[in-house]
C-alpha cells in the first residue's frame, strides 16, 4: 500500500481537498478524489492536461500535505536508465582497485553507486513523493523501463540484484499529452485529466497564490483569462500566468496606472507569444472592459 | 441488457463475487464491447475504488471509474454515455450502437507481422455507408516517374531518431565505461585504450495516407506509385488509403514487382474514386490500437485535398490526435499547387494549427521532393500560412 501512514491523514477526498487548501493549492473534487484513490490504492497517479493547468504544482502539493520529500525526475527526449535509475562511479571504483592493490575488494558496494531519482525514491528510508514530470517528452523505451518500477516499486541492478522499496513511494506522473502514452503505462496508474479551472476556482487560486490582489481584481482576471483561453491561441495562458498577470497589474495600478490600462500594460506577463499578442490586441480592450464591469448594473 | 449479464454472473458455478459487484462488471464488459481496453487489474482497482469512496453517490462511482479505468480524454463523452446507460438505464447504448454503424469500415491487408490478425471490420457490410460512398475497382498506370528518385534517396533522407540501444564504435562515441572498466580490471588495473559506444539510430517511420476520393482521382496513380517506391525503399513505411473507407495496403505494396503490387493494391481497396469522409476515416484509424502504434513518433503525410464535406469536427479532432502522436504531421494537397491557394475553408482552417507542413501535392514530383526533405525542420504550417496571408494583405 502506497501510504499506510498517509491514509491516517487522508481519510476522504474531502479531507484531501481541505489539506490542499491549507497549502494554497485549490483542488476540485475530482482531483482530490484521484489523489485520494491513488494513495489509498497504492498506485501511481497519472495527471494529464494542457500545459499550465497545475499538474506539477499538484504533485508538489501532495508532497507538502503528506510532509514527504519530493524527488523530481524531469523527462526529456533521450532520457535513459543512467539518468533515471543509477550509475556506477567508475573513477572511484578504479581508485579503490588501485588502493587495494592485490587485496580483494568489492567494487559494487553502496559507496560506488550513484543514485538517480528512481533509485533514490526506493532507497529513501522514509516514504517519498516521486514526480515523473512530462513523461510524454521521453522515448517509448523509457516508458517501458518505468513499467517494472510502477508495477512493483522495484528496480533490478544486475550487479546487486533487485532493490525494493521499504515503503513504496507515492508516484505522480504528469503529461502534457504531446504524444499518446502506452496503454501498459496508463493501466498501471490512477488517471485524472486536469482541465483549466472554472471561474470561481481560478479566482480562488489567484487569491491564494497572488500576494496582494483584491478579490475584484482576481475575479476580473479570471473572467478575462477564461475568455482569452477560448480564442485559438498558439500558447493559451496557464494558471500561473493568470496569477502573475493579477500580481503585475496590481503593482502597476498601485504605481499610478488606472485599471484597464494596468491590465493592458501587463499583458506580456499573460501572453508570451508575439502572434497571440497581435491576435488579441484588437479584442483585448473589450474583454478587459467586460471583465471589470461584469456584474455591475 | 444489463440484467441479462447480471443473470450470467449469478449462474457462473463457483463464482464468489457478491451480487453487488454485478453492475460494475457489467459496466466493464460494456466498455470493452465499445472498444475501451480495460485490463482485469483495472477492474479490481475499480471495485476497490468504489468501496473506498463509499460509494456515497453515483458521482463517486463515476469518479472511481474514470480514475481507475482511465478513458482517454477524447473518449470521455462516450465513456460517460455508457456509464449513464449501465447505471441509469437511459437507453444510450442502443443509440451509440447506431452511431457505431455509421463508422468507417477498416480494411487491413495484414502482412507478415500481422498474418494472425483477423480482418478488422466494425461493420458487416457496406449497407450503412453514406450516400456518397461508391465502390469501384481501378487499374493503375505504372510508368516510371518521381518514384525512382524517391526509392533511391529515401533511405538516407528520412530523419533519424536515437534508440535506447548502444552500438560499439571505434570513433565518435562516448566512453563505454562498463566495458572499458572491465578491460582495465582484466589488465590488473593497467589503463587500456578506452572502449567507445554510441546510441543506435534508426530512420523514423513514414506513414502515408492517401485520399482516394473522386476529387483526387487525377493524383491517385502517381501517389500509389510513390507509395510503392517508399515501401520498397524504407521497409517500415506504412500506406493507408482513405475515402469512404480506410484500407491498409502496405502488404500489397511490399511486392517488389510494381505492376503486380499496384494490381494487388487495386484489388484490396473497394472505394476508389468514391466520396470523401476524411474525418471518419481518420477516426477509424485512431480507433485501432495497432494503427495508432504505427503513427506514434512517425512522419505522417496525408495526401488529400482536405475537402471534407459537412461537419469537420471529426476531421479536426482526428488531426489533433494525430499531431499529438506523430513526430511530424503534414498535409500535401493538390490545391496548394495554385499560388493563390489559401487554407480558408472551415475544415482546413480548423486543422491548420495541428499541421507541421501544408505543402503542394499537385504532382508526384512535388510530393516526392517534399518527402525527401522531411529530414529538414518543419516550418509549422499555421505560422507559414499566417505569414503568407499577412504578405498578401489579408
Amino acid at each position: 500500500m502506497g501510504g499506510e501512514a498517509a491514509s491516517d491523514v487522508l481519510s476522504s477526498p474531502e479531507a484531501v481537498a481541505e489539506r490542499f487548501g491549507h497549502c494554497r493549492y485549490i483542488a476540485d473534487e475530482p482531483l482530490a478524489t484521484a489523489v485520494f484513490l491513488a494513495i489509498r490504492l497504492g498506485k501511481p497517479l497519472l495527471l494529464e492536461g494542457v500545459p499550465g493547468a497545475g499538474k506539477t504544482e499538484a504533485a508538489k502539493a501532495v508532497a507538502e500535505i503528506l510532509g514527504r520529500d519530493l524527488i523530481r525526475l524531469q523527462c526529456y527526449e533521450g532520457i535513459d536508465a543512467q539518468h533515471a535509475l543509477y550509475e556506477w562511479n567508475y573513477q572511484r571504483q578504479l581508485l579503490a582497485i588501485r588502493q587495494a592493490k592485490k587485496a580483494e575488494t568489492d567494487i559494487y558496494e553502496d559507496r560506488f553507486l550513484i543514485e538517480r531519482p528512481l533509485l533514490r525514491s526506493l532507497r529513501n528510508p522514509a516514504q517519498t513523493v516521486l514526480l515523473v514530470d512530462e513523461i510524454d517528452r521521453s522515448d517509448h523505451e523509457f516508458e517501458a523501463l518505468l513499467l517494472e518500477y510502477l508495477s512493483d516499486f522495484q528496480i533490478s541492478i544486475p550487479e546487486r540484484g533487485t532493490v525494493r522499496a521499504g515503503e513504496p513511494p507515492i508516484v505522480i506522473l504528469t503529461s502534457n499529452r504531446t504524444r499518446e502514452l502506452a496503454e501498459a503505462l496508463r493501466r498501471r496508474c490512477v488517471y485524472h485529466w486536469i482541465a483549466y479551472p472554472d471561474l470561481a476556482r481560478e479566482t480562488a487560486i489567484i487569491l491564494a497564490r497572488a500576494a496582494d490582489v483584491a478579490e475584484k481584481t482576481a475575479a476580473a482576471v479570471a473572467r478575462a483569462v477564461s475568455t482569452i483561453r477560448s480564442r485559438p491561441l498558439a500558447k493559451p495562458p496557464g494558471i500561473s500566468e493568470a496569477v502573475e498577470w493579477a500580481n503585475a497589474a496590481t503593482v502597476l495600478e498601485k504605481t499610478g496606472s488606472p485599471w484597464p490600462e494596468a491590465f493592458r500594460r501587463a499583458i506580456g506577463v499573460l501572453l508570451k507569444d508575439e502572434e497571440d499578442l497581435a491576435y488579441m490586441q484588437e479584442e483585448l480592450p473589450r474583454i478587459l472592459e467586460e471583465s471589470l464591469t461584469w456584474g455591475r448594473p | 441488457m444489463g440484467q441479462a449479464v447480471t443473470a450470467d454472473h449469478q449462474s457462473q458455478p463457483g463464482s464468489r463475487l457478491p451480487r453487488e459487484c454485478a453492475p460494475f462488471l457489467d459496466f466493464v464488459q460494456t466498455l470493452r464491447r465499445h472498444g475501451f481496453s480495460v485490463a482485469p487489474d483495472q477492474t479490481v482497482s475499480f471495485l476497490a475504488a468504489v468501496a473506498l469512496l463509499g460509494p456515497k453517490s453515483m458521482e463517486h462511482i463515476r469518479r472511481a471509474a474514470i480514475a481507475t479505468l482511465a478513458p482517454p480524454i477524447d473518449r470521455q463523452a462516450a465513456f460517460d454515455a455508457l456509464f449513464r446507460a449501465v447505471f441509469f438505464g437511459k437507453g444510450r447504448v442502443a443509440a451509440m450502437r447506431n452511431e457505431d454503424e455509421e463508422e468507417t469500415v477498416v480494411k487491413d491487408g495484414g502482412g507478415a507481422e500481422a498474418a494472425a490478425e483477423p480482418l478488422l471490420e466494425q461493420e458487416k457490410s457496406g449497407a450503412h455507408a453514406s450516400a456518397t460512398e461508391r465502390l469501384s475497382t481501378r487499374a493503375f498506370d505504372d510508368t516510371e516517374n518521381a518514384s525512382g528518385a524517391l526509392q533511391r534517396h529515401l533511405p538516407d533522407a528520412l530523419p533519424r531518431r536515437r534508440t535506447f540501444r548502444h552500438l560499439r564504435t571505434r570513433s565518435k562515441g562516448m566512453v563505454d565505461l562498463r566495458r572499458s572498466f572491465r578491460d582495465i580490471v582484466q589488465a590488473d588495473g593497467d589503463l587500456a585504450a578506452p572502449r567507445l559506444r554510441r546510441r543506435k539510430e534508426i530512420a523514423r517511420r513514414l506513414l502515408l495516407m492517401i485520399d482516394i476520393s473522386g476529387s483526387m482521382r487525377e493524383q491517385t496513380d502517381g501517389l500509389l506509385a510513390l507509395a510503392h517506391a517508399a515501401v520498397q525503399a524504407a521497409p517500415g513505411t506504412e500506406i493507408f488509403t482513405i475515402g469512404t473507407r480506410l484500407s491498409r495496403i502496405t502488404t500489397a505494396l511490399r511486392t517488389r514487382d510494381r505492376t503486380l503490387a499496384l494490381e494487388r493494391a487495386a484489388a484490396s481497396v473497394d472505394d476508389w474514386d468514391g466520396g470523401t469522409r476524411i474525418g471518419p476515416a481518420l477516426k477509424a484509424f485512431l480507433a485501432v490500437p495497432r494503427f495508432v502504434a504505427l503513427a506514434r513518433g512517425s512522419l505522417v503525410v496525408l495526401a488529400s485535398d482536405g475537402l471534407e464535406r459537412g461537419d469537420h469536427a471529426d476531421f479536426e479532432s482526428a488531426m489533433r490526435r494525430l499531431a499529438a502522436l506523430a513526430h511530424r504531421l503534414s498535409l500535401a494537397t493538390p490545391l496548394a499547387g495554385d499560388p493563390r491557394f489559401r487554407p480558408e475553408t472551415a475544415a482546413l482552417a480548423s486543422i491548420l494549427p495541428w499541421l507541421d507542413d501544408l505543402v503542394d501535392g499537385s504532382s508526384d514530383d512535388a510530393l516526392a521532393r517534399f518527402i525527401l526533405s522531411l529530414g529538414q525542420p518543419a516550418p509549422k504550417a499555421a505560422i507559414l500560412w499566417k505569414e503568407k496571408a499577412h504578405a498578401a494583405g489579408h
